[in-house]
């Protein structure tokens, strides 16, 4: 009996493994999306496009600068971030008075831009990326299955920079004022902070998840435009399940998702893709502000 | 009207000139002047649709566009942003308190930005509110509505800001906590800090203020010193229709 039990442990544990693995990337992606769209009210198509710019970042500092992997997943969050405050400043600034349909019709557009100008430059077939010496090699023997190192550390530092994103929010002065701006911003910017600029580098910082992400993801996924726009829907269903705008929801969600997934992927393989839309229909019928969010 | 009236130059803290708003297309304020002295405490009176919250608002910056002069302590602040103002050292509690639900109290009273030496301390804000320390990691809206207008008016009394601009504190409370508000009111001023309230109850105006303004149709209609109250009230009638 326990010997069929750790057989079917062992057979499922890669599929596992790899839900949790995509829960990462859900959970970083969805955190980013919920800071963004608590904060400006905005609804980022553009961050598959973001996310999918951070990969190939990465790849441009090794291919072009000979930056390897590491410098990578400082610098490529901060260039693709300052490329947010670009978006921002030009553009999504404008619409904060009108409808959310306006920023996410102009979010989407930018996305299909972005899409289309790698696309154009680097064609579909996808570049690759190897992972860090440090995180190649012999992988980490969990007992009942193996796990590559780089895809163990995929997992860990998501959930770190998710913690860590959530302890700014909850504990910091920084993420009371975003708080409070996100429910009173006029009154937040006459006590004396600077609003505009707090919003603008809330969306940098948004962006700057995706493409952690992004870098993240680079030696996992073969690095190609389409890769934001394989996860962005998923993504988009991670964050309502968990609650628009709620940070502490997405990340929940998106690990648990991903493992929902996996799971999925091992019971009855057909689900696996449909698995995560099915949860999000049956929760926007029972509760439509998402598990997490505040109705 | 002239014994409440105007003071001289030097010796204001807020001069307040022609001051004219939009929100949108719609013309709120049509040219606004008051002054107000430091140490002072001053009302806006009148009824509601008046211009008196909006002539807050656009001290601060928060309506559209304005126009006028708004000169604190001889610095124009007419082109500033709302930020820079509060910066500048003017402190703004909002009608109906503008206490955050996602804050707790402690958050809440720590939000605003010092912007100056001078403000009390959270030792003598706990003293004199003690509620606030008890409540400390309540969420700041689960205060009764008396508690929260304490809140509003410590966390701008923190903040070492010089002029704190009132909207209505007293509104919607019981009369009990409305007193409680009006000793808060005259503690802060002998602590030195300048007021200008927003009210609409006049009687409870009388027990505070120096001066008072009275506002009709985005315009200042006339100025009562307090102590000329008594001999107004037949005027102040007519204008608050109460």
């Amino acid at each position: 009996m326990l010997e069929d039990f750790l057989f079917q442990l062992e057979m499922a544990a890669p599929q596992i493994v790899l839900g949790l693995v995509n829960g990462a990337f859900y959970a970083l992606l969805s955190l980013g999306l919920a800071v963004i769209f608590g904060m400006l009210n905005v609804i980022n198509f553009a961050h598959g496009a973001q996310f999918m710019m951070g990969a190939f970042v990465a790849w441009m500092l090794l291919n072009w600068a000979g930056i390897p992997y590491w410098g990578a997943l400082i610098l490529s969050p901060l260039i693709v971030g300052v490329f947010g405050v670009v978006l921002e400043r030009l553009m999504i600034s404008r619409l904060y008075k009108m409808d959310h349909l306006y920023g996410l019709l102009l979010t989407f557009g930018l996305a299909l831009i972005i899409e289309g100008v790698f696309r154009n430059s680097f064609g579909s077939s996808g570049l690759p990326y190897a992972p860090p010496a440090a995180l190649t090699g012999a992988p980490v023997d969990l007992g009942f299955m193996m796990l590559p190192k780089y895809r163990l550390w995929v997992v860990v530092a998501a959930f770190f920079v998710c913690i860590a994103t959530w302890l700014v929010i909850e504990k910091t002065r920084l993420g009371a004022y975003l708080r409070a701006a996100t429910e009173n911003a006029p009154l937040v910017q006459a006590f004396g902070v600077n609003v505009p600029r707090m919003v603008t580098l809330t969306y940098a910082a948004g962006v700057a998840l995706a493409a952690l992400a992004g870098v993240l993801a680079a030696p996992i996924y073969s690095v190609n435009p389409a890769m934001g726009s394989n996860f962005i829907i998923t993504v988009f269903a991670v964050v309502v399940i968990g609650g628009m705008g709620s940070i502490l929801g997405s990340v929940i969600t998106g690990f648990a998702l991903g493992l929902v997934e996996g799971l999925t992927r091992v019971i009855y393989p057909e689900a696996s893709a449909t698995v995560i839309f099915v949860i999000m229909a049956i929760v926007l019928l029972a509760r439509p502000a998402g598990l997490f969010g505040r109705a | 009207m002239p014994d409440a009236l105007p003071p001289t130059k030097t010796d204001t803290l807020l001069a307040i000139r022609d001051l004219q708003a939009w929100y949108g297309e719609s013309h709120v304020l049509h040219g606004v002047s008051i002054d107000i002295r430091p140490g002072e405490v001053v009302t806006l009176l009148g009824r509601n649709g008046a211009g008196k919250t909006s002539t807050l608002r656009a001290i601060m910056g928060l309506t559209g566009r304005r126009t006028g002069s708004v000169m604190f302590e001889g610095r124009e602040t007419i082109r500033m942003s709302p930020d820079a103002i509060g910066r500048a050292g003017i402190g703004y509690c909002p009608e109906e308190r503008g206490i955050f639900a996602s804050l707790n109290v402690t958050e809440n009273l720590m939000l605003p930005p010092k912007v100056r030496d001078g403000g009390l301390d959270v030792p003598t804000i706990h003293q004199l509110f003690p509620n606030l320390k008890e409540r400390a990691n309540s969420p700041g809206t689960k205060l009764s509505g008396g508690e929260q207008q304490m809140l509003a008016i410590a966390r701008i009394l923190r903040t070492g800001a010089p002029l704190l601009l009132l909207d209505e504190p007293t509104e919607g409370l019981a009369p009990v906590i409305v007193q409680q508000i009006g000793a808060m009111i005259r503690e802060i001023k002998q602590r030195g800090f300048t007021v200008l309230l927003v009210e609409q109850n006049f009687r409870f105006a009388q027990t505070v203020a120096d001066r008072h303004y009275v506002m009709e149709h985005g315009r200042v209609v006339d100025a009562v010193a307090n102590h000329e109250m008594a001999s107004s009230l037949d005027r102040l009638h007519a204008y608050l229709g109460v």
